[in-house]
């Protein structure tokens, strides 16, 4: 384990709103390949730390090591060049340009042709761009108007885009937010397959506890701030603390997922 | 190309007051210890007397009282800049409107009490007509809310200020309708007739009178705001119009009665006006500049920040003359740049909630023209190059003029449409094109080609420059703020007589001899317009063009992909503004002679109708635009007096009625039909509407 090597790695992150400790102290680390889940209830400081990572927000104190470079005072952009892909809670496209255009500016971007004003995109990774929507199901829909998509299909063309720069990371936002049950399950096993192939690390908040508790490798709580538990999922659900904060939702899920078993 | 803003018919004084400058002359006019004597020799273009020579030149007084005197001048200015501004502000906050029409009222106002006071004597008369002035207009005002502002409330921002701004033209004609053409001087306030002695340095007693006023109505204000339920209903609508709604409150109302304050205001900041300035029908776009840029350095919807802004404006101007006599407008805009790099949302403005859609958000996704549609287009313009063979030398002229338009229009709409940028002055880099020329042929004496070719810099230049700051901006602080630069670079070649001639132009601009014949011009023109148009449609399938269009999409995802969106905006407002250097350029020489009209905001409105006209979420629209409207523009002209009142009146017909424009609604006609025919091939057609 310990020759796989460390993507990121964070120290002692905090950052407060006036009196108020929105992230407090924070502390983890992901491996390469490694799939890592951030839960807590809401005002936790989830989305307040993602930001800080994400570079559209800035912390108080702490250290943000990716990939050997300290990313703090980084706009977003230039964290997205050290490798890192991003999906957003609610999902962020080009909604009038096709799913595969939607794919070609990314990789436009990438290949550092954003100022190039004379060629054709049409045909600049035409290729490419297919291969990265066959990868999430995406292939029949490429000539499609990307503002005509189901949710779902939104979802999953927003992971081929967080793919175009052949991302170490990825940072996922409630990947599965506003979906239906058994599209958040295959989105999940697509991510988790992608991440293993390619040993991409994955960091996501999520409040579907099966979705953590099935794909994530490992968790870590947050809770006003702090961080109180992390581990392997069996771990973190028999964690005592843990389940006060989530008033019993683990035997929910125990419930579903006996039930979803014998099915 | 005389703009219709300035108005045709020779019974009007050609280049009236508008030239005045967009801030007041009023330095110079402290500086000279005296308010109205160069405003009285731009306006009237005659030489003062000996008598008011002597009058004005005797008492010049120590320093210090005189820089005290300058303070308390720029103190007076503030208080009528302040009642429009802060009216604007407090639209904009409940409806998120910016009224362009608000100069047209402030000079309503005007008009109004100079009638009033007139005709009722005493000193309640006077004060009884400022008042009961203010008050019609704002009757005035709720009329036009009631029966055009409700039905644009939810239309882009970009729409409401074209309506709005057409009203402004409609009530430019009116007012000379009803009033005349000529300047109108009103009676003195009664009470302060004299001017007060400080140390040899006169003050008029009214600006004093001023000076006191604004802070008075800057406290009822806010006493209305925090004190009344309505003030509170006014604050929770600034904030959240949405809630307010749900809560029950009666918004048709609310939207109608804040209206009608920020029209009072207006009003009452132009009656006021009348002790001290002449009442002219220019006054409308002289102060919506200045209060534009009030509101962009005080921030939108801050009263106190149009309060503030205000004071530090006036006192600008009336310091700035000192420093830059000759272009006084510079320190304004130095100060306006810092501000914008500092607080972006301007000294107590609150970041503007999520931007509503950008026109051109709503088109079906892009395509290359189809081979049949790439022939067509080819047929056309084959066409277009066959006029010469039967069409005489007049007609080639406004053939030219309109190829050169193409071009204008077809680089404001790339910026518009594809970078979802709405400049509202897009004229300044054709002017600039224009005088780059003009620098050129006549100063340094280049041949024709040369100077078409490194003419277009000057554009290029200034776009860099302004372009670099407002792309920092998004919505109607782009707008206002393109505007404002529109507006300064028009003063500068207005103030700067030993460069630019002033209000005389550069003349005897002339084409090569290879290029003089009409026939010859117009073939330049039409195939510099081809290449032009080829050149944008090529930058738009780019990869830059997609990584603009992007960045317009969603700033949050290209940010998200490493797209430094400020950086692609900026080079598309450079191209834009390259572009439209091109077109002024060729206009030099089609005209043979450059003035600050084709730097002006008619001529930037000009554009932005075009690009409406044509539609501004098609590809084609605005050649269709520039060729449809400039052809009617031309006819209009010759066939009436009142152009203004015609062309504002269809604008805001358009904008209400047809906000897809020619090409966007026969498409639209187009899909429907095919619809019936095909329902399969409809439902892939259909428009993409954005979910925010």
């Amino acid at each position: 384990m310990s020759m796989v090597p460390t993507l990121l790695k964070v120290e002692a992150l905090s950052k407060s709103y006036g009196g108020v400790h929105a992230v407090r102290a924070v502390s983890f680390e992901l491996r390469a390949g490694e799939i890592l889940a951030l839960i807590g209830p809401n005002g936790a400081g989830k989305s307040t730390c993602f930001d800080m990572l994400n570079g559209q927000n800035t912390p108080d104190s702490g250290r943000i090591t990716l990939l050997g470079e300290d990313t703090i005072g980084r706009k977003p952009r230039a964290i997205w060049r050290l490798g890192v892909g991003r999906t957003f809670q609610i999902t962020a496209t080009f909604p009038t340009m096709t799913v595969r255009e939607n794919v070609q500016v990314a990789l436009v971007s990438y290949g550092r042709q954003l100022f190039n004003l004379w060629g054709s995109t049409a045909k600049f990774a035409r290729d490419e761009a297919g291969r990265l929507l066959d990868l999430v199901g995406m292939g029949g829909y490429a000539e499609r108007p990307c503002g005509e998509l189901a949710y779902g299909d939104l979802k999953r063309l927003e992971l081929a885009i967080a793919l175009a720069n052949q991302p170490r990371l990825l940072l996922m936002d409630e990947p599965t937010a506003g979906m239906a049950p058994r599209e958040r399950i295959e989105l999940m096993r697509l991510t988790a397959r992608i991440a293993r192939e390619q040993s991409i690390g994955v960091l996501f908040t999520e409040h579907d506890m099966d979705v953590v508790f099935e794909h994530a490798d490992r968790i870590l709580v947050l809770n006003r701030g702090s961080l109180i538990a992390e581990g392997s999922p069996e771990e973190v659900r028999g964690n005592p603390q843990v389940r006060a904060i989530y008033l019993g939702e683990g035997l929910v899920y125990d419930a579903r997922h006996r039930e979803g078993a014998g099915a | 190309m005389r703009g219709y803003l300035r108005g045709s018919n020779s019974q009007r004084q050609p280049r009236t007051a508008i030239q005045v400058s967009w801030f007041e002359t009023r330095g110079v006019a402290a500086l000279l210890t005296m308010r109205d004597y160069p405003t009285l020799i731009l306006r009237r273009r005659e030489a003062p007397s000996r008598r008011m020579k002597a009058r004005y030149f005797t008492n010049a007084g120590p320093p210090m009282a005189f820089y005290f005197v300058q303070f308390l001048t720029g103190l007076a200015s503030a208080a009528s800049l302040f009642l429009v501004a802060s009216g604007l502000s407090i639209i904009f906050g409940v409806t998120r409107i910016v009224n362009f029409a608000h100069g047209a009222f402030y000079m309503l106002g005007a008009y109004v009490a100079f009638t009033l006071t007139e005709r009722f004597a005493g000193a309640l008369g006077f004060w009884g007509g400022i008042v009961a002035a203010a008050l019609v207009v704002a009757v005035v005002g709720v009329l036009v809310e009631m029966v055009l502002l409700r039905r644009i409330y939810h239309a882009p921002e970009l729409f409401q200020l074209l309506a709005t701004f057409g009203l402004t033209l409609m009530v430019q004609d009116i007012v000379v309708m009803i009033w005349g053409p000529d300047d109108l001087l009103g009676r003195r306030a009664p009470g302060f007739k004299g001017a007060v002695d400080f140390f040899g340095q006169n003050i008029p007693s009214y600006d004093l009178f001023l000076i006191g006023l604004s802070p008075v109505v800057l406290g009822i204000l806010w006493l209305l705001f925090q004190r009344t339920r309505w003030g509170v209903l006014v604050r929770a609508a600034t904030q959240d119009r949405d809630m307010v709604a749900a809560l029950g409150v009666n918004q048709k109302w609310l939207f109608t009665s804040v209206f009608a304050l920020g029209v009072f205001l207006a009003a009452l900041g132009g009656a006021l006006q009348i002790p001290r300035d002449a009442v002219h029908h220019a006054l409308d776009l002289r102060i919506i500049v200045e209060v534009f840029v009030v509101v962009v350095i005080g921030g939108l919807g801050s009263i106190i920040g149009a309060f503030v802004a205000a004071v530090l404006v006036s006192e600008l101007n009336a310091f700035g003359i000192l420093i830059f006599p000759k272009i006084s407008i510079i320190l304004v805009f130095l100060v306006m740049a810092v501000v914008l790099i500092v607080r972006p949302w301007g000294l107590f403005g609150k970041p503007e909630a999520a931007a509503r859609r950008t026109p051109g958000l709503t088109v079906n996704p892009w395509r290359p023209l189809t081979s049949a549609e790439r022939l067509m287009s080819v047929g056309a313009l084959a066409l277009a190059a066959m006029l010469p063979l039967f069409a005489g030398n007049y007609a080639l002229t406004v053939g030219s003029e309109i190829a050169i338009f193409v071009i204008f229009a077809a680089s404001l709409h790339f910026l518009m449409s594809v970078g979802g940028l709405a400049s509202f002055g897009h004229a300044a880099y054709f002017g600039l094109g224009a005088y780059g020329v003009a620098f050129l042929a006549k100063a340094a004496g280049l041949p024709m080609i040369v100077s078409l070719l490194l003419g277009p810099v000057l554009g290029l230049l200034g776009a860099a420059v302004f372009g670099f700051f407002a792309v920092q901006l998004s919505g109607v602080y782009f707008a206002m703020l393109t505007l404002a630069f529109a507006q300064i670079v028009w003063s500068i070649a207005f103030q700067w007589v030993s460069v630019t001639g002033g209000d005389n132009g550069i003349l005897g601009v002339w084409p090569d001899k290879w290029a003089a014949g009409p026939a010859a011009f117009y073939w330049l023109s039409l195939a510099i317009a081809a290449f032009a148009v080829v050149v944008l449609r090529v930058i738009v399938f780019s990869p830059f063009g997609f990584a603009l269009r992007a960045t317009r999409d969603s700033p949050l995802r290209s940010e998200a992909i490493g797209i430094n969106g400020k950086r692609v905006q900026w080079t598309a407002f450079v191209i834009a503004g390259t572009v439209a250097g091109i077109g002024g350029a060729l206009f030099a020489y089609l005209k043979g002679s450059v003035f600050p009209d084709s730097l002006g905001i008619s001529l930037s409105v000009d554009a932005l109708v075009m690009v409406l006209l044509g539609g501004v979420e098609t590809v084609s629209g605005a050649v269709i635009g520039a060729i449809v409207f400039k052809a009617a523009n031309i006819w209009l002209v010759s066939q009436t007096d009142l152009s203004k009142l015609v062309l504002g009146g269809f604008i805001v017909l358009m904008v209400v009625a047809f906000p897809k424009g020619i090409v966007g609604t026969l498409e639209t006609i187009w899909n429907r039909r095919r619809s019936t025919e095909d329902k399969k091939s409809a439902l892939a057609t259909s428009r993409v509407e954005v979910a925010e």
